[in-house]
């Protein structure tokens, strides 16, 4: 195989759920041999849908599929002395460890960066909390709803025509646990940082990741308005002239965020009749960049207008129809695409973004593939994701060099 | 010893709006010197008419003008280029190539370059010349579909998929840089927003590969948590989350509230039941909610052990006394900055900034400057960086391959 970015980089992942998981899947799809240390009982992911046939099998779970491919699985019972000393002397060989242990816990097994660092002083620790590991919240209890909310993006969705239709129901979470996938990247990144200052000067550190931090980045652009003195809310996240406009079957982002783009639309649509009220001329409305839910209050009317007769131009079309009018008429348009309609997109289909792989519980399963293309070192999959316990053996007596009968005694004292 | 892990890196930023500029802006948090090549004339959208924004994703950076439709301003770029370690951009597949900056052009000037093409839809495939933008990124990756409420519309979704995109661009450097260190090879990525985004929803996108299903939108609710939702609180347009997962965290709850008689009412008693009741369950905490502040509640619910925070708005987070103890909120000044006249200008000098996603304790603070203005930095790059002079760059200016 062609060789990968990371090659022969170690990591240990003592993590479970999503964020941990998939900034460990990151590295290992670019070619770091990761190891996860399960406990007894499984990551969290094991018990969390979807589940292939919808059967509750700790083997079949699509989220811990996903999350855990590429990687080598070994179970430990941290709590029990035999189990940290394994434990530690995979951190011996290893360069990264990434880990999401709660304050309890990290106290309890000694995961502090000072005892980790007198076993392995290259090691770099990456530790993924809700809060971090200081300041007031720093032992605040979060689960995903809560840690997404703390965040910002929560109080803005759903925004634009999601506003104005539901406007008296709560702030929502986006789809799946996009914001754990989204602090994975952000831990992957930092991780990186300091596996290269590790390699300029020998040394590890710590790594500290805040799941309300790194979500606060992923929504700054957004809440950039707040230097305006303005508080981004559901109210104000739109565009002035189309957003989400439904059509025959489905729906559209039709986004003409440039006079030629709407000209685009203007000439698909035929030139309509209403066009000719200057009310609606384009660079009224558009260039009333809409900030504040006063400025939307005011100039909701015209937007509604349009956005309006474009919705019953919409209907008269399918989302396909549209999207690829609009974009050949260079204007920036998105239809709204179903898992369905991703599967079989003749451009994601053409990119090869889904790749095969057959696990020995699970048969052949598609899942999403690499989300970049390097063209000398390419992110790839060789192996599903470890069944419980599956590499106990290989990593247990081929790596540390332990014995069989070590290995029994382990078992049956419920260390392994 | 080096003191940041990219220090030395040198980075190029051609691109435009706003994902792959926040990639840069992640490179120079770990240390890396970036430089961002824009021409006035082909300004994005964002730079052009949002520059309260332009400076949120630029901060650290160095920035200079060139017109890259003229000729003296490719042969700057590549003078640039000879002396960079990576090369960002995120014109529409094709373009920076019929500048003769692709990849194979570029790779003559620095045969060891990283390169990064940031695109919709990516660099190759029929529709690989569609136009992308954040929200444009959400819907054609599935985000948009599967988040909204359970009888609703999908949603659209304004700047997040574009800095989750950022993101993984900056990890896909980050990895090409390591072989790099190791190996002396550089090499060339293409990465598309709508893939990057697609790649963070795997599980609901197995839901369909393994079980031909498409999901149902869920709005606020979990598989078996309940109650987990969003409460409107006291205040307008407050709001706080609230997730309980066990019997325990059920009984305090119902103690911190003060309706420890709720803890025996059988329509709660086990998490079934309160996962099937839980319509029920989030009127009567909603009650007690509205009575109490967003932050009172989380404060109340902490104490007694029970899941609970504001559904944070960028008021609050901005003054929240847990981020600003912890050095994540940073006002820089911008009283000499050449705001752009279609811009709305910030309401103060001193812009607030959330800083970095991370902490590295061997470099603790690698926000080191307010973002730079069109060309702010054009005589310290050509003239300190290329050593061209002071006559030469204006001449250059006059001519417009600095523009």
């Amino acid at each position: 195989m062609a060789n990968r970015a990371l090659e022969g980089i170690r990591v240990v992942e003592l993590a479970s759920f999503v964020a941990g998981p998939y900034a460990a899947k990151l590295l290992g799809h670019m070619g770091a041999d990761v190891i996860k240390v399960e406990p007894p009982e499984g990551d969290l992911a094991r018990r969390m849908g979807p589940f292939k046939g919808d059967n509750p099998h700790s083997e079949k779970s699509g989220l811990f599929f996903y999350l855990n491919a590429e990687k080598r699985g070994v179970t430990l019972d941290l709590r029990h002395s035999q189990g940290m000393a394994l434990f530690r002397q995979l951190l011996k060989e290893a360069d990264i460890l990434i880990e999401d242990s709660s304050p309890e816990l990290r106290r309890e097994l000694g995961l502090g960066y000072d005892d980790l660092k007198a076993v392995n002083p290259r090691l770099v620790v990456t530790s993924i909390t809700p809060f971090g590991l200081s300041g007031p919240y720093k032992d605040y209890k979060a689960y995903y709803l809560n840690t997404f909310h703390s965040g910002g993006e929560g109080y803005c969705t759903p925004g634009s025509l999601g506003w104005i239709l539901y406007s008296e129901r709560p702030p929502i979470k986006t789809a799946g646990f996009l914001g754990e996938h989204d602090v994975g990247v952000c831990a992957a990144n930092a991780t990186m940082g300091a596996l290269h200052f590790a390699e300029a000067n020998g040394v590890g550190q710590q790594v500290e990741v805040s799941k309300q931090e790194a979500l606060a980045n992923i929504i700054r652009y957004d809440l950039a308005v707040h230097n305006l003195g303005y508080n981004e809310s559901r109210a104000s996240r739109m565009f002035p002239i189309g957003g989400l406009i439904q059509c025959q079957n489905g729906f559209v982002m039709i986004l003409p965020i440039e006079r030629h783009m709407w000209d685009g639309v203007v000439d698909l649509m035929g030139d309509p009749e209403w066009l000719r009220d200057e009310k609606y001329d384009y660079d009224r409305i558009a260039r009333s960049v809409m900030l504040t839910e006063e400025d939307v209050r005011r100039g909701m009317k015209d937007r509604e207008d349009v956005n309006s007769f474009l919705q019953e131009w919409a209907l008269e079309h399918t989302k396909e129809e549209i999207f690829h009018s609009l974009q050949e008429r260079h204007c920036l348009c998105g239809m709204v695409f179903d898992a369905h309609d991703l599967v079989n997109s003749a451009q994601v289909q053409h990119r090869g973004y889904f790749v095969e792989i057959e696990h020995p519980v699970v048969g052949r399963v598609k899942m999403p593939g690499a989300p970049f293309k390097h063209s000398g070192t390419p992110w790839a999959v060789e192996r599903p994701a470890p069944l419980l316990g599956q590499h106990n053996e290989d990593i247990l007596l081929g790596q540390l060099g332990h014995s069989h009968e070590e290995l029994v005694r382990w078992r049956q004292a419920g260390v392994i | 010893m080096a003191t940041q892990p990219l220090e030395g890196i040198r980075a190029l930023d051609f691109s435009r709006e706003a994902a792959a500029p926040y990639s840069a802006m992640m490179l120079s948090f770990l240390g890396a010197e970036v430089v961002k090549v824009e021409s006035k004339a082909k300004m994005g959208v964002v730079g052009r008419r949002m520059g309260f924004r332009y400076v949120d994703f630029n901060l650290n950076k160095l920035q200079v003008t060139l017109d890259l439709t003229h000729p003296k301003g490719v042969e700057l770029a590549k003078r640039l280029i000879a002396i960079s370690d990576v090369v960002i951009e995120s014109n529409r597949p094709g373009a920076f190539g019929r500048l003769g900056l692709s990849y194979d052009e570029v790779k003559k000037v620095k045969p060891d370059i990283i390169m990064l093409s940031h695109s919709g839809f990516g660099q190759t495939g029929p529709e690989s010349e569609y136009l992308g933008a954040a929200p444009v990124f959400a819907a054609t990756s599935g985000l948009s579909y599967y988040t909204g409420y359970p009888d609703g519309i999908p949603t659209e979704l304004r700047g997040t998929p574009d800095m989750r995109s950022g993101q993984y661009c900056a990890f896909a450097i980050l990895a090409a840089l390591f072989h790099r260190r190791r190996t002396g090879q550089g090499q060339f990525i293409d990465v598309a927003g709508r893939e990057t985004n697609g790649a963070a929803i795997g599980d609901v996108l197995l839901d369909y590969t393994m079980n031909q299903r498409s999901q149902d939108r869920r709005a606020n609710r979990d598989y078996t948590m309940a109650p987990h939702n969003c409460y409107r609180c006291q205040g307008e347009n407050k709001w706080v989350s609230i997730a309980v997962a066990t019997d325990e965290e059920w009984q305090a709850l119902c103690r911190a509230i003060g309706q420890p008689e709720l803890a025996g009412d059988p329509r709660f008693a086990d998490g079934l039941r309160r996962w099937e009741n839980q319509e029920d369950l989030d009127l009567i905490i909603e009650e007690w909610t509205l009575q109490h502040t967003d932050y009172q509640v989380m404060d109340t619910l902490q104490q007694a052990g029970v899941a609970a925070v504001p559904s944070m708005s960028s008021d609050e987070l901005f003054t929240d006394p847990h981020l600003t103890e912890r050095g994540f909120i940073h006002s820089l000044n911008y009283s000499d900055y050449d705001w752009l006249p279609d811009t709305p200008k910030p309401a103060s000098d001193d812009i607030l900034h959330f800083g970095m996603p991370w902490k590295l304790h061997s470099c603790p603070d690698a926000v080191r400057g307010r973002a730079p203005y069109y060309g702010e930095h054009n005589y310290y790059v050509f003239g300190e960086m290329l050593g061209m002079g002071r006559e030469e760059i204006a001449a250059l200016e006059r001519e417009g391959a600095i523009a």
